[in-house]
């Protein structure tokens, strides 16, 4: 065993750190560090950066024009960037849909989808969930019926994320409703501006529009744009699920989230000390901070493991999520009272108006809000559990 | 960077874990136990053979200069086993201490004595009113001569009852901030008293009290008033070899759950069945193996010199560890019903001895503390 990164990573590592430094535009770094509200044109303006220097997608494999990193190294880079203060990057085109296109799609699919992936010009979204169906993803409704050289499809996702920008949604559909309800999927992939596509707003609680319902009425879907085989989607939906778990312990965010939280407790005044000088705060600061270290090192393991990913990854979403939860509960709590005001438009970088506390106030309590849902999605925790019970613990 | 063990360890594993398997069950255990020695002699030697009591020791005394790691392979594979013989007291801490501050003479005479399992160490040093405080020594140094007499008292001395040499810490008389030296007291020096008594998971401890015991200077450990930091790596060693050993514990314990919830049938069926207990098994399994990612930190630091980055990650793993010991151990007992709280199960006593490792060199909140107190110094 040996803890240490080699001299490669640690090389590497200050590459990463150098090109964040020059390249990383000042105005996006800010926006992010205050935790104020992000938008479009800045991910895509990031992703652009990016991808100019053959870094846009660095999960992918040389092969499809990524950079072709080790598990470790992209955990480098995204750690990296994460404490730099770069925005993250779209996971629903470069990190959910992309793999399953490279490993089930076609010749043409790949060339058709990966290039506008890449480059960030193409904003995808996912349509995986349903009302009703929760983490029972195999229930979903949204059926497509062939005719022809096209789909048709009629039904309704919902929790699709940030959808009110996105070019494409990528769904899984039910095509046969013979056998078990996961054998009568299958995967497409949707232009948003065809004619029957309706994108709804849904208010989160902490007042944001970040996501959306998303009904099909006769959308025409033509058949070249099904990824693998009709009815096979489960497989290639299991895949991505997959892929998306190992990405959601987010120890890199997690880590400048923690950086973060320790200046606010420097600077955040308790009466005539700093909040780092109550000790009662403080040690719910260094509980998380062990708890992040352990995580850390858990994750290292499952990536370095030379039989790859298994259910054990289901460790990594469930206290990944509950980590960022923690984090957000006490960056709230740091603040103090000034936590209590609601002030949507100072969540902009160009706010002139009143502020209640500093600027670590402005975010904290909507934050908190919005993290709720980290055990939610992606599988609720509780979902997790039972993947750890059945399939590690054979109960 | 990478988390496999080397073709050796894999292959002194192997041999432990049959050795372990076939030797040391929990009938056996409960008889060394009871057999009031807290060591078995042909197991201790079945240890010497295998090269287990030589295996961290600097190979110019006979040993195989093993590391923090090699201490976690076997301190885990003990605590799945419930192994009581005092491994930590005589090589993870008495020969780590020796090896790292020891004269050459003091060296020459025990290391091999250590390999070869003819001789046993305790390390007595926590005090009464201390807690888990590691800089209250409060036991006193009075210079006579060449010599000096030490007067004190020293509580929950592990194993001490049985060991050739005591590792005994003290200040000089009257000066409660002078630092700390270090001293090998034989055993049967006079005016050394041992107070015997068992903890609740069978080990054998003593208090040691100290009237006007005699050491001369060749019995010093290390530079006069210069054994903080020696006490602190030592210990520090400990702390990663009691994490390793929890680790393992839980380890057990979260199988033989496992087969005690498939067996055991309510309401018409396995109570493995149930989804509540289903989570409660995933929650013991995730706290276990983040433990052992802690348990694997500490181990890797736990060789290093540089102080506060190897303290640190040790206090970070005894945190966690004893949190989630307690977790694994509290949860196990439940689901394990009323049998949880027999003596009779294997679960119970692996509960025991969970519960035991929070308590010994800082418990949870008292690591929790350190690295508490540690971001005020670098703020």
């Amino acid at each position: 065993m040996d803890l240490n990164y080699t001299p490669e990573h640690e090389a590497f590592r200050t590459e990463v750190r150098r090109f964040l430094k020059e390249n990383l535009p000042r105005d996006i770094r800010e926006r992010v560090k205050k935790r104020l509200r992000p938008d479009k044109a800045m991910t895509q303006r990031w992703q652009k950066i990016l991808h100019d220097k053959g870094w846009g997608a660095s999960t992918w494999p040389e092969a499809f024009g990524g950079p072709g990193w080790s598990p470790l190294e992209q955990l480098i880079f995204e750690e990296e960037c994460a404490l730099a203060g770069a925005p993250r990057q779209l996971d629903f085109g470069l990190r959910m849909v992309a793999p399953v296109i490279m490993t089930y799609g076609n010749d043409e699919q790949k060339e058709r989808f990966l290039p506008g992936i890449l480059s960030g010009e193409d904003w995808w979204c996912q349509g995986y969930s349903e009302p009703g169906a929760g983490s029972d993803l195999a229930s979903l409704k949204t059926r497509a019926v062939r005719e022809g050289e096209h789909y048709v499809v009629n039904g309704q996702k919902t929790w699709t994320t940030l959808g009110q920008h996105a070019d494409w949604i990528f769904c899984l559909v039910r095509t046969s409703n013979e056998g078990k309800p996961q054998q009568g999927i299958s995967f497409l992939l949707i232009d948003m501006k065809t004619p029957g596509v309706e994108v709804r707003p849904i208010i989160m609680l902490d007042g944001e529009h970040e996501v959306n319902e998303v009904y099909f009425d006769n959308v025409k879907v033509p058949v070249e744009n099904r990824v693998g085989e009709e009815n096979q989607g489960w497989t290639y939906a299991k895949f991505l699920l997959g892929h998306e778990r190992t990405g959601l312990a987010n120890v890199g965010q997690w880590k400048a989230m923690m950086k973060r939280l320790k200046e606010i407790a420097e600077e955040q005044p308790d009466g005539d000390r700093a909040l780092i000088e109550n000790a009662r705060f403080r040690d719910r600061l260094a509980q998380l901070d062990i708890e992040l270290q352990a995580l850390e090192l858990t994750v290292l393991r499952v990536l370095t493991d030379d039989n790859g990913p298994g259910p054990q990854t289901s460790i990594l979403k469930i206290k990944g999520t509950e980590i960022g939860q923690a984090l957000f509960e006490l960056a709230m709590e740091a603040v103090g009272p000034a936590a209590l005001a609601h002030i949507p438009d100072a969540l902009e970088l160009d706010y002139e108006g009143a502020r209640v506390g500093s600027i670590d106030a402005t975010p904290a309590a909507g934050d908190y809000f919005n993290m709720r849902k980290l055990s939610i999605f992606g599988g609720s925790n509780e979902i997790q559990r039972n993947i750890i019970a059945q399939r590690v613990l054979g109960l | 960077m990478n988390f496999n063990l080397t073709e050796e360890q894999h292959m002194l594993q192997d041999s432990l874990r049959r050795f372990l398997a076939n030797e040391y069950g929990f009938d056996k255990r409960r008889d060394i136990v009871a057999g009031g020695q807290g060591v078995d002699k042909a197991t201790w030697n079945a240890f010497a053979e295998m090269g287990l009591l030589g295996y961290t020791l600097p190979e110019e005394y006979d040993g195989l200069g093993g590391n923090g790691l090699d201490t976690m392979l076997v301190m885990e594979n003990f605590g799945r086993a419930l192994v009581v013989e005092p491994y930590l007291s005589t090589v993870v801490l008495g020969g780590s201490i020796i090896s790292e501050a020891g004269s050459d003479e003091q060296k020459q005479r025990i290391l091999p004595k250590i390999a070869t399992g003819e001789e046993f160490l305790a390390f007595a040093h926590y005090e009464p009113s201390g807690r888990h405080n590691l800089d209250y020594v409060r036991t006193e140094i009075q210079t006579h001569g060449d010599d000096y007499i030490l007067n004190g008292r020293k509580t929950a001395v592990f194993d001490a009852a049985g060991a050739h040499y005591l590792i005994v810490s003290g200040r000089r008389k009257g000066r409660p901030t002078e630092p700390v030296s270090l001293f090998l007291v034989n055993h049967d020096s006079s005016g050394v008293e041992i107070e015997e008594y068992t903890t609740h998971d069978g080990h054998r401890v003593a208090d040691v009290i100290l009237d006007s015991v005699m050491v001369s200077d060749d019995d010093r450990i290390g530079g006069r008033g210069q054994a903080m930091p020696i006490i602190e790596k030592g210990v520090d060693r400990a702390i990663a070899a009691l994490c390793a050993e929890a680790v393992g514990a839980m380890e057990a314990l979260n199988e033989t759950t496992r087969e005690y919830v498939q067996t055991r049938q309510q309401f018409g069926m396995p109570i493995g069945k149930f989804q509540v207990i289903q989570h409660k098994l995933a929650d013991m399994f995730i706290a276990t193996e983040q433990a052992r990612s802690m348990a694997i930190l500490a181990a890797s630091e736990s060789d290093s010199d540089d102080r506060d980055q190897r303290r640190r990650a040790v206090s970070m793993a005894k945190a966690l560890v004893g949190q989630s010991a307690r977790f694994v151990g509290q949860t196990a007992v439940q689901l394990h019903g009323g049998m949880g709280v027999t003596d009779e199960m294997f679960a119970a006593h692996l509960f025991k001895r969970l519960t035991l490792i929070n308590l010994q060199f800082g418990d949870a909140d008292y690591h929790l503390g350190q690295v508490s107190d540690g971001m005020l110094k670098s703020a």
